[in-house]
């Protein structure tokens, strides 16, 4: 019995294993906000002539996006990029820059 | 059976399930490991270029556990964007040439070799330097292969004279800079842009901007000729006319710029410096002819540069979730090398990069690849020693087509942005960006 019984966990490992589960948000919002690092550096820490992004205020992240796509803000690119992506988008990058 | 008993059997399960963890890392039926040896899911990267390198960097940021091997050819990085300021003696070569150390010390196992094998059934890759390494997942980051064969005349021999100067070297970008700088004033420097498409779409047309703001301060009599295999400028067009008239002439008698479109270079001759064409010989002083382009060799190696129907094509259909080829399990292609609707540029290739090792974390996890991957592209281009002008786009991932059918491997959509993503125009402060992004493109992708 003893046996079988490890035999039959072994058989529910494999399962486990191969079962794939939904591909975490986190994976994806680390994704996208990583597109932001080769204007704005590793992590948001720029070493150049563009802003660094990286820990900022939460709200001011998210509304700095918005005002860039109404074009309140007046920008040379950041208006095009804020185009591509949504509100809520805007709320994942100002959590994750925030504590970069 | 006791606790004790059942908590041996649960750390055998346990163990199987970690090393099931590795079996996710691939997506064949392979035999898992051996129980309890504490293997680590192997991915190996060929190519230490914008798309490798960031490759090789983020999924040892994102999932440590992974042992990543990189194999490079070329001692150093030398970045293609910025080199056409080389070119037109704005830099010099040290402002394009970059280190691997600070990734080398990341990256589990850099090997400086050239590939001449690979076996997608054993899953190894097989080295000029006698090699042979085995993997779990396989990334093919390759760039471009360029197609010397397709222009009469452009043989080993030609080549040593005769510049593309479309990957970065002190052989191609310093030579064709130090040949330009030996051109007598009044000479006449005879350009070609490939037939689309090609690596870097606006990078011609800002050679042929650098170039002429090189010779408008030191070679004024100097003449540019532009041979494009295009039907018209393949890139920004508007920005770069207007660039052209602003600053070298253009439309006038006296532009230092003739643009000539539908002139596929056919043939080379590197003793006469002429460049034939389906109409006409067009002779230089300084000639400089970039060949049409495929996918990068590694791809061939590894069976997957095809067309969408499977047959062997110029690129590597892949499938957006992951960059996975459609055609070969465990071996991914990004960058130039893959068949997209994306622009061939640097920041493209650091954005896939991204998915395809955020994916390849979760997959070694067991974990679905990301969903819904978002990429975008920032391409700046100079227009002249101190202005600069750009192009964005933002791609996002789609699998239904309008009739609710999947798409197979999925589509990336490009989203509508003001301007089509273009600069109003040419200016100084996006010169500065530019310069900006570079430094910071470098750093993302090199861990400098």
């Amino acid at each position: 019995m003893k046996k079988a019984f490890a035999l039959s966990l072994l058989a529910v490992g494999l399962i486990a294993s191969t079962a794939v589960t939904a591909g975490t948000p986190d994976a994806r919002l680390r994704q996208m906000a990583a597109n932001c690092n080769y204007c704005h550096g590793t992590d948001g820490h720029s070493r150049g002539s563009i802003p660094s992004i990286n820990n900022l205020p939460r709200d001011y992240f998210v509304q700095q996006m918005k005002d860039f796509k109404t074009g309140a803000r007046p920008a040379t690119v950041m208006h095009q990029h804020a185009a591509g992506y949504t509100d809520t988008e805007y709320e994942g990058f100002a959590r994750y820059f925030a504590t970069r | 059976m006791d606790r004790r008993q059942f908590i041996q059997s649960s750390a055998g399960v346990a163990g199987l399930v970690s090393v099931g963890g590795l079996a996710g890392c691939t997506t064949t039926a392979s035999a898992p490991a051996v129980v309890g040896t504490k293997s680590r899911p192997k991915v190996v990267v060929i190519g230490a270029g914008f798309g490798g390198a960031t490759c090789g960097r983020y999924i040892k940021m994102w999932e440590p556990h992974i042992e990543v091997t990189l194999i490079e050819s070329n001692n150093q990085f030398y970045s293609c964007p910025t080199s056409n300021d080389v070119i037109a003696h704005h830099k010099k070569m040290d402002s394009i040439t970059f280190g691997y150390d600070n990734l080398k010390g990341i990256i589990d196992n850099w090997v400086t070799d050239t590939v001449t094998a690979i076996d997608t059934n054993k899953k190894t890759v097989t080295t000029a330097g006698g090699k042979t390494l085995s993997y779990d997942r396989l990334v093919l980051a390759g760039g471009v292969h360029l197609e010397f064969d397709k222009v009469k005349g452009y043989n080993a021999e030609a080549q040593k004279t005769v510049k593309h100067a479309w990957k970065a070297s002190p052989d191609q970008t310093g030579v064709l800079a130090e040949q330009l700088a030996a051109m007598p004033d009044g000479g006449v420097f005879v350009m070609s842009v490939p037939k689309a498409p090609y690596r870097c779409p606006p990078g011609p047309y800002e050679r042929a901007s650098l170039v002429a703001s090189y010779f408008k301060k030191a070679k004024p009599k100097s003449k540019i000729i532009v041979l494009d295999g295009n039907e018209d400028l393949a890139s920004k067009k508007g920005l770069f006319l207007a660039a052209w008239k602003k600053h070298y002439g253009y439309g006038t008698d006296n532009s230092m710029i003739d643009y000539r479109p539908n002139n596929m270079p056919r043939s080379v001759n590197a003793a006469t410096k002429m460049v034939g064409t389906e109409f006409d010989d067009v002779k230089g002083d300084v000639i400089n002819v970039v060949p049409t382009m495929i996918a990068a060799d590694i791809c061939r190696m590894a069976n997957v540069r095809r067309n969408m129907d499977g047959t062997p094509g110029p690129w590597c259909p892949i499938d957006f979730r992951t960059y996975e080829s459609m055609f070969v399990k465990d071996v991914h292609v990004i960058g130039d090398s893959a068949l997209s609707n994306f622009p061939k540029s640097g920041s493209m290739a650091n954005n896939m990069a991204k998915v395809c090792a955020a994916s390849i974390a979760e997959m070694c996890n067991g974990r679905d690849p990301v969903s819904v991957p978002v990429v975008a592209n920032t391409c700046y281009s100079a227009t002249s020693g101190t202005t600069a002008m750009h192009v964005a786009a933002v791609f996002r991932y789609n699998d239904v087509d309008k009739n609710g059918n999947k798409i197979p491997g999925g589509e990336m959509k490009a989203q509508s942005l003001p301007g089509k993503g273009l600069s109003d125009a040419e200016s100084e402060i996006e010169h500065a960006y530019m310069e900006g992004w570079k430094a910071n493109v470098i750093h993302d992708t090199l861990a400098l």
